[in-house]
């Protein structure tokens, strides 16, 4: 059988975010009681998170989590990780063995920075440099696979039902500002780790539910720029579009929500002038990265979450505040069955993004 | 206008040529392209140096002068105006014009005049004071190539495949040497005292501009090539 | 004995004498001179040998007497010699001539559009109803690659490059004036106003009358420059390089002296009765940088305000030339695939010479890709697109728009008899014959453009909402929204596209 990335598999999901916006920290197995609730939502395929200020004591040092079939592959790609990073700290991810997650595979987490010389060499952006070597990696050696590459954050998934995943990631042990949460319903097994969600770069994270129908257009579009989609999911595409505009192309979050569910033509010729002319310049500019079909996205970066719906909102997915803390979920119920006591509670429009961020100096 | 092209924005020189009111002068001029471009009638452009390809394409009535040679495609499908060459001019030039002149001081390269045409009053002259390149004139549908030759009285002065595919117009020489594989659609015939008489407007703007007494053109033989059918290809194809 | 005269026509015209009046409606109507009355009496003739059955006659007829088939007169021929094979020989023997034709080739090369699929949404996404949700069609052609710049107050400084905006992806592709008539060209001027999209000139020049549709035209330049001056290019919405055509690739354009006549003459500027000749190569243009010589000597002289297309034939090394075309500053590539259609084509360059459509469109729309450069330019496929779905395909194949001629055609009457080289064209279309031309109702071949267009638009949005897709650049370069059927490993290759059940 095909393992994920041979063949594209289809998957509808659940999805959480979490973030206090005072700065406050949330326990990673809140996140894990609040998935539980949906979980009909997913298959037992697939269910990952990802954290946000889980590392304060490592907090200037890139966090790779990385997948190893086996102890060759670690080696290859340990001394990959030796010749181009300053590895200041490594160790094995702990985890608790648990009945409902099996054939784990070895996985590792290291803090590292990028070698100064060798990052002046190649006259890169520190950040590219760290983008290039997750796809050297993801894309070349065989049996290693980075998973979570940014600073100050971690993702952590597996084959399995979400809350189980939590468990055997021992995420109770965590805390961070905002959090991600997912669980995944695949029409088939992938049978593979890396397939989870959510899919990681650099700080970027991002949990999906839906099936985009535009996918192939938005792969051979951000295929041209360097990325390449080896898993073939909607997530890893979205995730690339968005490094693509906001870190490489400079745009706001806001910005390239518009991009991606950018408003009907005739909704776009209802906006005052200025409003109009930015929506037309963007959707023309970037008329291939447009996405279709149903689609809810949590997207996680350093110091903030954004969730967006596709402009037709075929998905589901309300956010419940209260006080500094603002919860984002499919379903109301997953929200309340861990923070009962809500604020507001509402429903973002479709193709609108709803920008949630930690107050500066927090 | 005074432009000095050295201290200039290639890419701009075109647009400010464009945009300025009046006589535009352009000094150190070297290899900018699309000087002139449809410059209408009424303006002026003159340039000293060597401007770069499609000078005055699509020229609109309006005139150009260079002190310099000019490179390739000139006055390309020019309408009307005037290009004054104090110089020699490169290959394609006078591509497809229309309508109005290009006079060259000294040589013009390959394919020179190549599709020039004439409609209603508009009849393009195109004036090479020395000599022309190969397929000069080639599938000319109108108008006029006039060669004086000067500096190249010892053979005729053009190359090969002179008028191939011609089917209107005339093209004009000063010079007492006809080669002998022209090829079979152009007809040479020695022009009459009253025809070189017709001709002397066009000889006294070539000796105006360029400061040639007439004397040097004058007395002289010249003969025609015109084109013997209009259309030159009817008998290629089989109709059923 | 003429040689012709031993071989036996392609048709036989059959007159039903119980149903005949002699009434010679027929005589009036055929543009190819086929019936006539016998000399001195009320009976009627034909010259079978004139017949290219184009069906005027028989639509024409009041009693429904007539009828054209194919002749039943055996000839012999073999798997390897056909009786057109035979036909041609004799001709050619005969007036030691250059095969002519008009239309597409007629030779059997693969047809991709038939072997490829459409996907359609199930369970995982939903289909979407045309009828009740937005479904968006309007597609912008031009380069659409941009800087992101910002003005001081941080908003987005929003420019791009020229373009077309079209709200169908569906152009009228290059047909001249003087290779169809007056009233096609007015027709298909209005149908593109009325539709919001572009016709085009071809190399024949802008009939002054046009000149107040010039904000759906687009004006092309081609080798012969004819008609080419300031205000025309300046009268269009974009100005097309033409390089080559599908029909015939390499081939330059002639136009018969004897159909440069009246406003066709003085639409080319050029003379009465003399050839409009159009070289093979545009001789400003001997290589690809001199193409970017002409494609900004034409943005100069309009003004950086409009955009410039340039289109080639589909021929091997298709991709490269595009990518080298993307480079050199065109905003829009035209790919004219090997069964395009032409007024007067060498036969042997019309059914030998280029590749498909679909092929040249996947391989052009992948380089452009593989070397980052695919938004610097729109892609327009033109070439055998007979119907909505062949539109679709093109689309996920990679292409932003396509380019319809024959099927224009067919709209306005045409019957597909393959003689436009003629210019005898019974229904008014590809002739320049007064007394033929008036057949030609502009209203109502504008009209019947206007449906074909509004018709397949409707269905391009049925079977986008089938597939989940509600906007056509969500389906732009989507080749996982297709499958092939019965190709080989190298055509899938080619297309980019899996074979149906992968």
């Amino acid at each position: 059988m095909q393992k994920e990335g041979q063949v594209r598999i289809p998957s509808g999901c659940a999805i959480v975010g979490a973030i206090d916006r005072s700065g406050g920290t949330i326990c990673g197995g809140d996140m894990v009681r609040a998935i539980a609730v949906m979980h009909d939502r997913s298959n037992g395929l697939g269910g990952g998170f990802a954290g946000y200020g889980i590392y304060p004591q490592y907090k200037d040092l890139y966090a790779f989590h990385i997948f190893y079939a086996g102890s060759s592959a670690k080696e290859t790609c340990e001394r990959f990780l030796e010749k181009h990073f300053d590895i200041v700290n490594l160790s094995k991810i702990p985890t608790s063995p648990h009945p409902r997650v099996t054939d784990a595979p070895l996985i590792w987490r290291y803090f590292m920075a990028p070698l100064p010389n060798k990052l002046a060499r190649c006259q890169l952006d520190e950040r590219e440099y760290v983008v290039r070597c997750v796809t050297r990696i993801n894309t070349q050696m065989k049996g290693a696979h980075v998973f979570s590459s940014g600073k100050n954050m971690g993702a952590f998934k597996a084959v399995g039902y979400p809350e189980d995943v939590g468990e055997f990631y021992r995420l109770d042990e965590y805390e961070g500002y905002a959090w991600t949460a997912h669980g995944r319903y695949p029409t088939n097994t992938p049978g593979w780790w890396g397939g989870a969600h959510p899919f990681a770069l650099l700080d970027y994270s991002v949990v999906h539910n839906g099936e985009i129908s535009s996918y192939d257009a938005n792969r051979r579009f951000i295929e041209m720029y360097g990325y390449k989609c080896t898993l073939q999911t909607d997530t890893e595409v979205i995730t690339y579009i968005i490094d693509y505009l906001v870190r490489r192309r400079g745009l706001t979050l806001e910005e390239a929500a518009n991009v991606m569910a950018a408003p009907f033509w005739t909704t776009i010729a209802q906006q005052e002038p200025e409003r109009r002319e930015r929506l037309t310049f963007l959707r023309q500019a970037f008329g291939s990265l447009l996405l279709t079909g149903p689609f809810s996205i949590l997207v996680g970066f350093t110091g903030g979450l954004m969730a967006l719906n596709d402009r037709l909102k075929l998905r589901s997915m309300v956010i419940g505040e209260a006080g500094s803390r603002v919860y984002i979920s499919s379903e109301e119920s997953a929200i309340r069955a861990v923070w009962p006591d809500l604020d507001r509670v509402w429903a973002p429009r479709g193709g609108e993004a709803a920008i949630f961020t930690v107050k500066e100096g927090a | 206008m005074k432009i000095d092209a050295q201290t200039t924005d290639p890419h701009q020189l075109p647009r400010l040529i464009r945009q300025a009111e009046g006589a535009v002068e352009v000094d150190h001029c070297l290899g900018q392209r699309f000087l002139g471009t449809a410059l209408e009638a009424g303006r002026t452009l003159t340039i000293r140096g060597v401007p770069g390809n499609a000078l005055g394409a699509y020229l609109d009535g309006g005139v150009i002068e260079v002190y310099g040679n000019v490179q390739e495609a000139t006055g390309d499908t020019m309408n009307e105006g005037k290009i004054i060459i104090h110089g020699s001019a490169g290959d394609a030039t006078g591509y497809s014009m229309r309508g109005g002149s290009i006079l060259i001081e000294g040589d013009v390269g390959y394919r020179a005049g190549i599709h020039i045409k004439s409609y209603g009053d508009k009849s393009p002259v195109l004036i090479v004071g020395g000599a022309a390149g190969s397929f000069l004139g080639e599938y000319q549908a109108g108008g006029l190539i006039l060669v004086l030759g000067l500096g190249c009285e010892d053979r005729a002065p053009y190359g090969y495949f002179c008028g191939t595919g011609m089917h209107g117009g005339r093209i004009v020489v000063r010079s007492d040497h006809i080669p002998v594989n022209l090829p079979d659609q152009v007809v040479p015939q020695d022009l009459t005292a009253d025809e070189i008489e017709a001709l002397r407007p066009h000889l006294e703007a070539y000796c105006e501009a360029f400061g040639v007494p007439m004397s040097r053109l004058l007395p002289h033989r010249f003969y025609a090539l015109t084109p013997n059918t209009k259309s030159p290809y009817r008998q290629l194809y089989a109709m059923s | 004995m003429s040689l012709m005269n031993t071989f036996p026509s392609r048709f036989e015209v059959v007159r039903d004498m119980d149903k005949c009046i002699a009434c010679g409606r027929c005589v009036v109507e055929c543009g190819h001179g086929v019936h006539r009355f016998v000399k001195g009496t009320k009976k009627l003739a034909a010259d079978e040998r004139r017949c290219v059955n184009c069906y005027r006659c028989v639509a024409a007829c009041p009693t429904g007497a007539l009828k054209i088939i194919p002749n039943r007169q055996a000839v012999n021929e073999s798997s390897n010699w056909s009786a057109a094979n035979r036909r041609e020989i004799a001709l050619q023997a005969e007036s030691g001539g250059v095969l002519l034709s008009g239309m597409g080739t007629v030779k059997n090369y693969p047809l991709y559009w038939d072997k490829l699929l459409i996907n359609a949404a199930q369970v995982t996404n939903p289909s979407i109803d045309p009828l009740r949700e937005p479904m968006e069609t309007r597609t912008y052609l031009g380069r659409s690659a941009a800087e992101i710049r910002r003005d001081g107050s941080g908003r987005l400084i929003s420019d791009l490059p020229p373009h077309l905006t079209l709200e169908t992806p569906i152009l009228f592709a290059a047909m001249s004036y003087g290779a169809i008539s007056y009233p096609c060209h007015e027709a298909l001027a209005r149908a593109a106003t009325e539709l919001g999209t572009f016709y085009n000139t071809g190399e024949g020049g802008l009939h002054p009358d046009l000149y107040r549709y010039g904000a759906h035209t687009i004006v092309q330049v081609a080798s012969g420059r004819f008609g080419v001056h300031r205000r025309y290019l300046e009268a269009g919405a974009a100005v097309e390089i033409k390089i080559g055509q599908g029909a015939k690739p390499g081939i330059g354009g002639h136009l018969a002296g004897a159909k440069n006549v009246g406003d066709i003459s003085r639409t080319r500027m050029i003379p009465e009765g003399t050839d409009a000749i159009s070289p093979a190569p545009h001789h400003d243009i001997y290589s690809i940088e001199d193409l970017r010589q002409l494609v900004y000597s034409l943005k100069e002289a309009t003004r950086y305000e409009k955009p410039v297309l340039v289109k080639i034939a589909a021929v091997h090394n298709v991709a490269a030339i595009a990518s080298g075309i993307a480079r050199s500053g065109a905003d829009i590539i035209v790919i004219d695939g090997l069964r395009g259609g032409t007024g007067a084509a060498p036969t042997q360059t019309r059914d030998n010479v280029g590749i498909p459509i679909e092929l040249a469109l996947a391989a052009v729309d992948a380089r452009l890709r593989e070397e980052g450069i695919r938004n610097h330019v729109g892609l327009v496929a033109s070439g055998t697109i007979r119907n909505s779905a062949d539109i679709v395909k093109a689309i996920a194949l990679g292409a932003d728009a396509v380019a319809i001629g024959t099927a224009a055609l067919i709209a306005m009457g045409c019957h597909m008899c393959h003689s436009c080289h003629t210019g005898n064209c019974s229904w008014g279309i590809c002739t320049q014959r007064p007394e033929l031309v008036r057949r030609l109702d502009p209203d109502e071949a504008k009209a019947h453009l206007v449906n074909l267009v509004t018709a397949w638009t409707r269905e391009i949005k049925e079977l986008m909402g089938g597939m989940g897709i509600n906007s056509i650049e969500a389906l732009r370069g989507n080749r996982l929204m297709l499958r092939g059927v019965g190709l080989t490993d190298a055509e899938l290759r080619i297309l980019g596209v899996r074979h149906a059940g992968e």
